[in-house]
């Protein structure tokens, strides 16, 4: 039984270039060859070893991976949730060791109080904190406005649809002023058309406030679309395996993505890692995922 | 008048609804059943048409409504203590694992024991017989709230707490809009089983009591409409023990329905998803 080939990496010299190191950006969160196991030291189970890498200052830095490889562990350890094994991680270089508002974290699906309206879900932080005054309210209703849901101010999460929700919940953040927020594949579970909406949302207000993002996926396209950076993963236990800068202009639309040759070369290059690496956990290899590759790459070459 | 008008369509919408004739439906089979069981030879159950007339009876003989009374006061003085106990030990059993390791094997020793074989500890070591009924319709109650309240508050999504403390929430903020009302839900389920025990504990409770002069209403020792139906039963009245029977049912019923609906006024966020 042989493996599938791997595609040669598209590109050609472009390949090497995709590669280097983003330059000229400074490092907000920083990941410094960080261990995470579970499980006693006997019989311990590594979920993350030896990663390192950096979330830049006003990037849009997205991780993409196998789905079980680890990125949600990672996560908990950036938001301080939880301690990594070995290594460190720093935030701005001092050591990140609890959570704390300039990391907030929007989780896989709704982590809305469900016992709040939206307008209370997104003033929990200032009032956490004791904020008082009319700048909080109005902060909340400006962001209330922002994210469209200034008449769903008094229902409660189940009454919104996912979308809404998710928007709720980008605005329950944004609130506190975070310097990173981390997204855990927030746009999972949601319906095609409502999550192409809401990807380009996010890539508008990303835009517009240049604030520093943390964005784990599993979608391909999305991590194209949205990323500065991408950081591909290695199976578990994770690590990074390959970083690719995305230099797309912004500001960014789905349809431009689709036309963009850039963006296909990009997309073939991280569908090729991400290949291999499925490929080390099915010993015998995915023909369908080979032969879609090898399709896809043709299609590259040889624009119809 | 918009309010009459508002109750007008309330009734028709419930007199044109599937719900209220399947309900209804239910009743008349079950009454019919009853009547044809009745006049066979198999069984002394009394017909319903004559429950009804001994109920009409009843209806104007203040001790009937006395007995009602005595329940009611009971159940429910044992029914709050055990919410107004069970809450907050519940609340902090599932808060502090230090509180929870010393009083969890304690509690589940007593949980088992069921509250009937409480009474006659509950009579000696109580002054009054009255407090002893309560102190057992309490148990009732009690081990149901706990444990729904427990359970609650345990099973509250760990992103909740996770959320809350990265926006800079924590201690008594996070117990005050995290905990409390996470676990609200599960309190009205345990107040909606609770008082249904209660109910069932309290009506034994009284059989077991007796009660001194169930009849006379000054100074009262005992009664109830549990001693209601056995007191039915010694004088040889089978509609009176019908009657009574009913009368719990339908007291068991209004206070469901009654916590229900205060469980939906203290959850609105679980109202018209």
């Amino acid at each position: 039984m042989t493996l599938a080939p791997m595609p040669q990496p598209v590109g050609g010299e472009g390949h090497a270039a995709l590669e280097r190191a983003g330059t000229g950006s400074s490092a907000e969160l920083e990941v410094l060859k960080v261990s995470k196991s579970y499980g006693t030291a006997k019989f311990a189970k590594t979920v993350i070893r030896d990663c390192s890498f950096t979330i830049d200052e006003g990037k849009l830095t997205v991780m993409i991976g196998p789905s079980g490889c680890g990125k949600s562990t990672l996560i908990r350890l950036l938001a301080g949730f939880e301690r990594p094994t070995s290594g460190a991680i720093t935030m701005r270089g001092k050591p990140v060791t609890e959570p704390g508002r300039d990391r907030l974290v929007l989780f896989q699906e709704s982590a809305l109080f469900p016992w709040m309206t939206t307008y209370d879900n997104i003033m929990f932080g200032p009032r956490a904190r004791a904020e008082s005054g009319s700048e909080p309210r109005s902060r909340a209703q400006f962001l209330l406005d922002k994210v469209g849901l200034g008449a769903f101010r008094r229902k409660y999460p189940t009454q919104l649809s996912g979308g809404m929700q998710r928007r709720a919940e980008l605005a329950r953040a944004m609130i506190n002023e975070p310097s990173v927020m981390i997204l855990d594949e927030p746009f999972r579970g949601l319906d095609a058309m409502t999550k192409k909406l809401m990807q380009e949302y996010y890539a508008n207000l990303y835009e517009e406030t240049r604030r520093t993002t943390f964005f784990v996926t599993t979608d391909i396209d999305e991590a194209i679309f949205l990323a500065d950076k991408i950081l591909v993963m290695t199976n578990a236990p994770a690590k990074v395996r390959s970083v690719v800068d995305v230099t797309l202009p912004r500001p960014r639309r789905l349809e431009d993505l689709i036309e963009s040759d850039d963006a296909n070369v990009i997309k073939m290059h991280v569908l090729s890692l991400l290949h291999e690496e499925a490929m080390k956990s099915f010993a015998h290899g995915s023909k369908a995922a080979a032969d879609f590759l090898d399709a896809y790459s043709k299609r590259i070459r040889n624009p119809s | 008048m918009p309010a009459t008008r508002v109750f007008r369509e309330r009734a028709f919408q419930l007199l044109t609804s599937d719900k209220f004739w399947r309900g209804a439906v239910a009743v008349v089979v079950f009454i019919l059943i009853w009547e044809v069981a009745s006049r066979t030879d198999i069984s002394r159950v009394p017909a319903p048409s004559a429950v009804v007339v001994t109920f009409n009876d009843l209806m104007r003989d203040p001790s009937y409504w006395f007995s009602w009374y005595l329940s009611v006061r009971r159940v429910f003085s044992g029914f709050i203590a055990a919410m107004l106990l069970g809450i907050p030990l519940g609340l902090a059993m599932a808060v502090s694992r230090t509180f929870y390791g010393i009083s969890f094997p304690v509690f589940e020793v007593l949980r088992p024991i069921p509250p009937l074989a409480w009474v006659p500890a509950a009579i000696i070591f109580w002054p009054t017989q009255e407090l002893s009924i309560m102190f057992v319709t309490f148990l009732g109650a009690f081990y149901t709230v706990v444990i729904n309240v427990i359970g609650g508050a345990q099973t509250i999504d760990v992103r909740y707490f996770q959320a809350a403390r990265s926006m800079g929430s924590s201690g008594w903020d996070i117990f005050r809009r995290i905990i409390l009302p996470a676990t609200i839900p599960s309190i009205v389920v345990g107040a909606t089983v609770g008082i249904g025990i209660a109910w069932a504990v309290v009506v034994a409770a009284e059989m077991i009591s007796g009660g001194g002069s169930a009849g006379s209403m000054g100074g009262a020792k005992g009664g109830g409409l549990g001693f209601f139906i056995w007191n039915s039963y010694v004088g040889g009245s089978y509609t009176q023990i019908l009657v009574g029977m009913i009368s719990i049912g339908i007291a068991g019923y209004i206070s469901s329905a009654l916590l229900r609906k205060m469980g939906e006024m203290v959850t609105p966020w679980l109202r018209d998803q």
